[in-house]
């Protein structure tokens, strides 16, 4: 028994030995690099110190990029829920050429760079482009409009970006839930509405809850997106600390701008690790 | 059906519709402006034309950056295919402790802000003394090549049914020759599919790259946007339908190796 016990801890060690290059690699060259970047932050002339986050924190231009920075993250994220979650329904129920189609315009899109997309978006959102004739046309709007170098063209284009990133984690979990559920609620006498509360929202939840996570997490980092729709009067968090470092060379100010945004990204994930954890629990 | 049931199910089908046309706008625009005449982006371009294509032969820095965003995309690549594809199987198949934090750890820098990583790396690089742009690209890179890796790799390995492995070698095959012959054939799509998306991310990527590159050495993503802020003409847009049809040609590959479906999973 204890030798079985012996040859078994003998056995996953050696296994273990090939997470370790990965595993060194990335403490070398991820880890240790971050953290050196979040110490810089607390260190000034005389050792440790405050003063980076209290000057940052108390200058009311940085709470505007704060507010800008959630806030737009926070709309997008709702837009591409809204948007997304009924795609993902609809991906779901698809067959044949029907799925093979969506699935192309949602995976093809996912591949192409950024950059390529956020010039797109340039030529779709100016004056004379195709979602001002578009409204014009429809007569949402009297004459057409600039778009770019708005908040609103901002996140059309952020949710443009970043929908597929909704989509697929909702539909993952869409895919492996028993259609036959919804028609046993039915059955039961469950109302149109009920159903989509208390029966298909809730299996769907763990797939929204990864998917909205991803994508505010996405939005809260963007840079190129904001540098080509919105320009420099509009700043984020992501843009603040490039051009601190990239424009301004003020490394202090950067460290600090930097470590606030990786706060709110490990918040992110450690927030939605526990609820995804949690919606795995309550089941 | 019910009412309520069928005017469900036409919201459901219309949204879709709408956001297949959404997402595939960028892309449409962008290889009809490719193909127009017009130097200002009219749209529908007032008659059709390859001058921007020709334009692309004599593009100052293009070349040069193309090569340099394949050369680091493949090793960076490669560098964590065999790294990471080392770190799936320790964690599919060991029983050590910590196997859930080292997998969100090898995952993680896909959630964090790459402008962030690329500081903390650069000033990490500095210190240790590296000047070399070509070498601190590659390095760089393995971090953003590696989550897609383990990602997939893991998931991949999970499903492979090991026992498959002991029956080979019941049936006489040496460790490797069953490693060989049999967990590679089975995982080659899992490999394919993680490398191409892995390639894409690498060459994709912006906010790591800034840090790393000079006026000499740049990837494409920085020579573009270089383009792009400096003399904005329908030359991007040649360039950019160029990648698309490169990315139509690798979704392709995947698409015949393991089927468009599986490719959602990713």
């Amino acid at each position: 028994m204890i030798a079985a016990l012996k040859s078994r801890l003998a056995r996953t060690d050696r296994i273990a030995i090939l997470a370790v290059p990965a595993l060194a690699y990335m403490v070398a060259i991820f880890a240790v690099p971050v953290l050196g970047l979040l110490l810089r932050s607390f260190s000034g002339p005389d050792g440790f110190t405050l003063a980076g986050y209290v000057s940052f924190l108390s200058d009311a231009f940085n709470w505007r990029v704060i507010g800008n920075t959630l806030r737009v993250a926070a709309i997008t994220t709702l837009i591409c829920l809204a948007i997304g979650y009924p795609t993902a329904v609809a991906l779901s129920r698809a067959r044949g050429f029907v799925q093979v189609a969506l699935l192309v315009a949602i995976i093809l899109p996912l591949s192409v760079g950024v950059v390529v997309k956020a010039f797109a978006w340039q030529i779709v959102l100016r004056r004379d482009g195709i979602v001002a004739n578009f409204l014009v046309g429809i007569g949402v709007w009297d004459s057409p409009k600039l778009l770019l170098f708005t908040e609103t063209g901002l996140i059309i284009g952020a949710a443009n970006l970043f929908l597929p990133f909704m989509i697929l984690p909702i539909y993952s979990v869409l895919k492996l839930v028993d259609p036959n559920i919804q028609d046993a609620a039915a059955t039961l006498g469950a109302s149109p509405l009920y159903r989509f509360f208390k029966v298909a929202l809730p299996l769907a939840m763990p797939g929204i809850v990864s998917g909205a996570s991803i994508v505010f997490s996405l939005a809260v980092s963007m840079y190129v997106i904001p540098s080509l729709l919105i320009g420099d009067r509009f700043q984020t968090l992501a843009t603040l600390v490039g051009r601190s470092f990239l424009l301004m060379r003020n490394e202090q100010l950067g460290a600090v701008t930097a470590s606030v945004l990786l706060a709110l990204a490990l918040a992110i994930v450690a927030f939605s690790t526990w609820a995804v954890r949690r919606e795995g629990d309550s089941r | 059906m019910t009412l309520a049931e069928r005017s469900a199910t036409a919201v459901v089908w219309t949204i879709a519709g709408a956001v297949t046309i959404f997402l595939m706008t960028p892309l449409v625009v962008t290889v009809i402006v490719s193909f127009g005449s017009s130097a200002i982006f009219t749209l529908p371009p007032p008659g059709w034309s390859l001058r921007w294509y020709e334009r692309l032969a004599n593009l100052r820095g293009l070349s040069a950056a193309l090569a340099v965003s394949f050369q680091v995309g493949l090793l960076a690549t490669a560098a964590s295919l065999l790294l990471g594809g080392m770190a799936s199987i320790a964690l599919a198949r060991g029983r050590f402790a910590g196997r859930e934090a080292i997998l969100a750890f090898l995952t993680s820098p896909l959630m964090l802000p790459g402008l962030v990583l690329g500081i903390a790396l650069l000033q990490g690089l500095r210190f240790a003394g590296l000047r070399d742009v070509w070498t601190s690209l590659v390095i760089a890179h393995v971090i953003i090549t590696m989550p897609y890796v383990v990602r997939t790799l893991y998931s991949a390995l999970t499903l492979f049914d090991f026992s498959l492995v002991d029956a080979a070698r019941t049936l006489g095959c040496s460790y490797p020759a069953a490693i060989g012959r049999v967990l590679l054939p089975n995982l080659a799509p899992a490999f394919v599919t993680s490398g191409i998306f892995a390639f894409l991310a690498s060459m994709d990527n912006y906010a790591i790259s800034i840090f790393f590159t000079n006026a000499w050495t740049k990837t494409l993503p920085i020579q573009m946007l270089n383009y792009v802020e400096e003399q904005p003409d329908p030359t991007i847009a040649a360039i950019s339908s160029l990648l698309i049809g490169l990315v139509l040609v690798l979704l392709l590959i995947c698409e015949r190796v393991v089927g468009l479906r599986r490719l959602a999973e990713i």
